[in-house]
């Protein structure tokens, strides 16, 4: 390993030491919770919307979330270990068959819906068995 | 003035602070870096230190440059430098420059020889327009257009900018930030990108064009040969003495 990766490693462990990231995807609807600074007091924002994709690996990790506010399209890109993300809920599981949902972008209304997905994901399928 | 120090580029990365915000930073090494020896104004008319970094294997070393750092009792360097300081701030010899003879927060001038391009055409080199995409343009549309006038002057003027060879130059960038400090494994993070490529050497200094902060060592933060103590001689004893 090189001492660059050593440095992202350590920065990567110091971070996500603090925070529990849950898992999911594109096409999964989540709710961000942002850190928000007006001046001197902070308070925390929610962005809702759905992920369209996640990029990069590591530290330099982000995910895009897109959302329709007041008839406009919105993108926000968040760094997965960004601070300033206090916490990410995920509201809905997508059924995509894409890992950029680019496509959404020229898409609205009734189109632009994407398919819950009903299967449970395999880690919580365990789960369940182990607790039966 | 206080001495620089020689480092070795590492690469880019990133790093968060507290407040949120993401840093892009170079990692810039120190590798072993010792002082080579003294240049005093009775002998060279100026006063420098000469400063080496990196290892360099003792049979491939000229017998001349042997004597140089035998005289210092210093291992072969690879890369040698020297630094112009001021008579108060020399650093003994054989004494090795550690990473907090820096402040975090404060500003640096870094050194480098940068990335070679080659024989670069007059919009890379220069930032030439070059020619229109069409309307009767053949061939040339990165040409460097005119380079001079008709009967007068009659000829090129000099230094007129042209395609040639780009890169391998010695370049400074001033008023980079240092963002963290490593101590341990020397290291320094400075913010921003740094000339040259990846195992460059750099030559960091203070900043020249902004004020050096205060609770900066002064000569420097160093370590003596063959001691484990580190050495800081504080700036107030040398002011009042």
């Amino acid at each position: 390993m090189n001492l660059i990766q050593t440095l992202e490693k350590e920065q990567f462990d110091r971070l996500s030491a603090t925070k529990s990231i849950p898992e999911f995807g594109p096409g999964d609807t989540l709710i961000v919770n942002v850190k928000v600074v007006e001046g001197e007091r902070s308070r925390v924002q929610a962005y809702e919307g759905v992920c369209i994709g996640r990029n990069g690996g590591g530290i330099n990790e982000s995910f895009t979330v897109r959302k329709i506010s007041y008839g406009e399209g919105v993108e926000r890109v968040f760094p997965l270990l960004s601070p300033m993300i206090d916490s990410i809920k995920v509201v809905r599981r997508g059924k995509v068959r894409r890992a950029k949902l680019y496509y959404l972008r020229d898409l609205r209304g009734k189109s632009a819906r994407i398919v819950e997905k009903k299967t449970e994901r395999p880690a919580k399928v365990a789960a369940t068995a182990a607790a039966k | 003035m206080r001495s620089g120090v020689i480092a070795q580029k590492v690469g880019m990365t990133r790093v968060f602070t507290d407040a949120g915000e993401h840093i892009p930073v170079t990692v810039l090494k120190l590798g072993n870096c010792q002082v080579v020896g003294h240049l005093t104004s009775e002998k060279n008319g100026y006063v420098a230190l000469q400063l080496g970094s990196g290892s360099r294997k003792t049979v491939y070393l000229p017998k001349a440059e042997r004597g140089q750092f035998a005289v210092a009792k210093v291992e072969p360097k690879r890369k040698v430098a020297e630094f112009r300081v001021s008579e108060d701030a020399l650093i003994p010899v054989g004494a090795e420059i550690q990473a907090d003879h820096f402040v975090v927060g404060q500003f640096v001038d870094v050194t480098g020889t940068s990335v070679g391009k080659g024989f670069a055409g007059g919009m890379k080199r220069w930032n030439f327009g070059g020619l229109r995409a069409t309307h009767g343009v053949s061939v040339s549309h990165r040409s460097i257009g005119s380079t001079g006038g008709r009967q007068d002057p009659g000829k090129t003027f000099k230094n007129k900018k042209m395609p040639g060879h780009m890169g391998v130059d010695r370049i400074t960038t001033l008023n980079l930030r240092v963002v963290q400090l490593d101590v341990e494994r020397g290291l320094i993070l400075v913010e921003g990108a740094v000339p040259g490529s990846k195992g460059g050497w750099i030559s960091v200094r203070d900043a020249v064009k902004k004020a050096l902060p205060k609770d900066a060592p002064k000569p420097g933060k160093f370590k003596l040969a063959g001691e484990g103590a580190t050495v800081e001689a504080p700036a107030a004893e040398q002011e009042g003495a």
